[in-house]
């Protein structure tokens, strides 16, 4: 132990690691720093400045995801000072916009008109879409903060929705900058940025157009990884809320890659997808068709039923009925036209176990070993 | 691939060749795109289009269609004759290097030129830098295998890795991006004509008897069977007389669609197993429901051979039933049980059997995927393959020439159509187009042309017309985009009322039997 470098960390003493910074070693050790810009993967930028903390010596609070562990720091994580700072930055960002979850308090108690305001722009009578799902939520209940006291800040951009999958709220938009990230470093679409200044600023797609009409290609990155309301998947947003779903981990259907993701079930429909992060081999990403493309699967076109056609048309026909006949027909062609008459054509888009079923079908009950796929094609 | 997904940010260098991977891929792109813009690492990109990923390229280089087995000997040949391949690895690695260099000494960088159209200069500053990495990694897609050189394509590829020793590296490799989401497990299990799962050879006595021995049966058939292009001919002449096809469309995917149809017209009996009434369903005599990915467990493999959970979300619509139910009643009936009662009970029969799978359990990658091989229990997976040696022992170089494609322009015909696929869509559509948002983006077909092709052709951007080969005639929206090289036009196939592969070339590569999908020869009109 004696060559690593060390920091003490709430009283406890820990071992650095190479190129850590405070936040990746608090994270190694559980200790729990609340962040809101930081985005695993992407080069840290201490705009929200959430996690700072106090280290001895320093004449300022440090964030800590940009500050590097460094030898015989001492370092406090919840300690008043830094509390006391966390607590006026949850309190700027609750004033700033329509974060009409009641955790933003009112002024002179007058919620109300805060609410019938927010209504407005919403176009819905309910309180905030991410409501439950919101890490500045999770943090003002946590730090016990609301907006009261400070005035209110002008709305001065509107709600866009003018694309089928993402609603871009800056009503909601805090600034941390983790879309753009996101868009740039992980996905790299390079589709938004910052543009303007100041008070003005706000998240741009090519000079400020809708995104429909610049370079994003909706694989909703940004969408997963924003920590509030300010983008959220259109057939979400009012509809469906954490609460009433469960989610199964699975494999994508469309290409090869075999990404991770969640299915988001309501009422037995998948009413959403997301990436599963921390594990390969997307960690978190998806793209456009794998996020979005779902609707196939409650598609009124699904076959429900086996089909027998008679007289050139379909018509409905039991599992018994069908099974029958397909077993039937395959046995006569196989013993008027021996088993090479017969073919199989298994699927790339069925499972592993389903292939081999199928595959060892025409091999040990056809006897033949006419078996492709559309590998080929 | 012979490397892992997460490889492509470990490398140096990267060669991206017949891959529209920002839209076919897009998730691997990202990977692509952060080792460049992020980690410094160098991209060639070789393709016909100017592709989205070829504007992260260091050089982009543009060669005809179907003259790949071309330029990349005439990169070999640049690395050899400047002494930059990676002699340890030739010698003690390889075998076949003399023929290999023989065959490559005319291809010089200008000789190259007159074939590919590839300026020499750029063609050998590209071998040196591939050649120079420390580890080179090379992507490919379909635009290297659906040719009738496919094969040679992808052999000349691996001749290039194994020169400069890129393979059997972290980081390095061949790279072929698999389409669809389990086209590499429906190979590993054995759906093709000459092998068990396992690629287990039908024509070796020990795989059949083993096989024979698991499942109880006798005289397995010691003949390799017909690929899907040539059970559709074959269904023409009357040799195939029942086709059963399962979640596949070949009445949209096949090359030349219409004598794919025919072909299904001559059957004595059709059996489709589907999500929908396709295409191909259309034609079928029995139509069997089946569930989708989000209905049913199981695993898929993916492009980088690892294993993973598909697991149970929703209830299936219907009367559907997973697919190896359906197989497994209908081998009942014909008098042979297959009393399987779920997806992982036919998972352990498939470890019993498949050396490379039998290491892989449903316990060991509940949270994360294995990559086979996985021989063992106790066997961590094969990230990376050819550490040691490969798989036949020493890596044989393959000296190959150029052959020109199946079909070439001329005055009736007088340009080159590739087709492909473009991000909103997946393979025929029986899924993404069920989606509104993703039509949305992507309603309908288009023929991309170069602004020069559509004025030689008294078109404008926007426009109707008419496209036509020796097999057919589709109608299109013209779409001017810089992405079009004079004298190529590229056609998606997903569409069916302007479906692209109603033009395309069933013309095939000898060894895989693929179609030459990626050259055909076209003419244009405005539509009447």
């Amino acid at each position: 132990m004696g060559d690593h470098d060390m920091l003490v960390m709430n009283g406890n003493e820990f071992t650095i690691e190479p190129g850590e910074t405070i936040l990746d070693l608090a994270r190694r050790q559980g200790i729990e720093i609340p962040t809101l810009c930081h985005l695993k993967g992407a080069t840290p930028t201490g705009a929200c400045r959430i996690c700072v903390v106090e280290v001895e010596g320093a004449r300022t609070l440090l964030p800590s995801c940009t500050t590097p562990a460094a030898k015989n720091m001492v370092v406090r994580t919840e300690s008043p000072k830094v509390v006391e700072a966390r607590r006026t930055i949850l309190k700027l960002m609750l004033a700033s916009g329509n974060h009409n979850c009641a955790a933003r308090g009112s002024d002179e108690g007058d919620w109300t008109s805060f609410q019938l305001e927010v209504e407005k722009g919403d176009r819905s009578e309910e309180l905030c879409p991410v409501w439950g799902d919101c890490r500045l939520q999770d943090l003002a209940y946590r730090y016990q903060v609301t907006g009261e006291g400070l005035p209110r800040t002008a709305i001065p951009y509107p709600l866009e929705d003018v694309n089928p999958f993402i609603v871009r709220d800056f009503s909601r938009c805090i600034l941390c900058g983790r879309c753009v990230q996101a868009c740039n470093e992980i996905q790299v679409n390079k589709a938004i940025s910052f543009g303007f200044r100041g008070a003005g600023t706000k998240v741009v797609a090519a000079g400020d157009n809708p995104l429909r009409d610049s370079d994003c290609v909706f694989c909703g990155e940004c969408v997963q990884v924003c920590p509030v309301a300010a983008l959220v998947e259109k057939d979400v947003r009012y509809r469906v809320r954490p609460w009433e779903t469960t989610t199964t981990r699975t494999t994508c259907t469309y290409c090869g890659v075999g990404c991770q993701l969640r299915l988001h079930v309501k009422d037995g429909r998948v009413v959403k997808v997301s990436g599963v992060e921390g594990v390969a081999p997307n960690y978190g990403s998806l793209c456009v068709k794998g996020r979005f493309g779902f609707d196939f699967i409650h598609s009124p076109e699904r076959l429900t039923t086996p089909l027998i056609k008679e007289d050139g048309a379909f018509r409905e026909a039991s599992w018994e009925e069908a099974l029958d006949l397909v077993a039937r027909r395959l046995e006569s062609i196989k013993a008027a036209h021996g088993s090479d008459a017969i073919g199989l054509l298994t699927s790339a888009r069925i499972t592993n176990e389903e292939n081999y079923v199928a595959q060892k079908f025409a091999r040990a009950v056809l006897k033949t070993n006419n078996v492709d796929h559309c590998a080929r094609l | 691939m012979t490397n892992t997904i997460a490889c492509v940010e470990k490398a140096d260098v990267i060669l991206v060749t017949g891959s529209n991977t920002t839209e076919n891929h897009p998730v691997i792109s990202a990977g692509i795109k952060r080792a460049v813009t992020r980690k410094g690492a160098r991209l060639i990109v070789v393709d016909p289009r100017r592709v989205k990923i070829a504007t992260f390229a260091d050089h982009w280089l543009r060669p005809n269609l179907g003259t790949d087995v071309a330029w990349i000997n005439g990169m070999m040949q640049v690395i050899i004759a400047e002494g930059l391949y990676d002699r340890q690895f030739v010698e003690a690695r390889t075998e076949g290097f003399e023929a290999l260099k023989q065959v490559v000494a005319k291809y010089t960088p200008e000789y190259v030129e007159g074939i590919t159209g590839i300026p020499a200069a750029d063609l050998a500053a590209a071998a040196r830098i591939y050649a120079g990495a420390k580890v080179g990694n090379i992507v490919y897609c379909m635009g290297i295998t659906q040719h009738i050189t496919g094969t040679d394509n992808v052999k000349s590829l691996a001749n290039l890795a194994m020169l400069c020793g890129h393979l059997g590296v972290e980081g390095g490799g061949l790279n072929p991006l698999r389409g669809q989401n389990n086209v590499q497990g429906a190979c590993d299990m054995g759906g093709l004509p000459n092998v068990f799962s396992g690629y287990q050879a039908v024509t070796s006595e020990e795989a059949r008897r083993k096989m024979e021995a698991e499942w109880g049966v006798t005289e397995l058939a010691d003949k390799p069977g017909m690929t899907v292009t040539q059970m559709l001919p074959a269904a023409h002449d009357g040799r195939l007389k029942a086709l059963y096809i399962i979640g596949e469309n070949p009445l949209m995917s096949d090359a030349d669609i219409q004598h794919a149809e025919k072909s299904l017209q001559h059957l004595d009996f059709l059996v489709v197993q589907d999500l929908f009434l396709t295409e191909t369903a259309r034609k079928a005599d029995v139509v069997l429901p089946s569930k989708c990915f989000a209905e049913k467990d199981g695993t898929f493999s993916n492009t980088e051979r690892r294993v993973q959970r598909v697991r149970k979300a929703v209830e299936a619509p219907g009367e559907a039933w997973d697919d190896w139910q359906i197989v497994a009643r209908v081998a009942g009936r014909m008098g042979y049980a297959m009393p399987y009662r779920n997806a992982e009970e036919i998972m352990d029969e498939i470890r019993r059997v498949t050396p490379s799978y039998a290491g892989i359990t449903y316990a060991r990658i509940e949270e994360e995927g294995l990559h086979w091989p996985c021989p063992n229990p106790e066997h961590p997976g094969t990230p990376v393959l050819h550490k040691e040696q490969f798989t036949r022992g020493r890596g044989l170089f393959h000296a190959i020439d150029w052959l020109p494609p199946a079909e070439r322009v001329d005055d009736d015909y007088p340009l080159y159509l590739t087709t492909g696929r473009v991000l909103y869509q997946y393979h025929t559509g029986t899924m993404t187009m069920k989606s509104e948002g993703l039509m949305d983006r992507a309603p309908e077909s288009f023929l991309e042309i170069s602004l020069r092709d559509a004025r030689v052709h008294g078109i404008a951007d926007g426009d109707r017309v008419a496209v036509t080969s020796r097999r057919g005639t589709i109608h299109l929206v013209a779409r001017v985009s810089s992405q079009a090289v004079d004298g190529t036009v590229f056609i998606p196939f997903h569409y069916a009322k302007a479906a692209a592969n109603q033009l395309t070339n069933a013309a095939l590569d000898p060894i895989a039997g693929i179609p030459e999908f990626k050259v055909c020869a076209v003419r244009i009109a405005p539509a009447a």
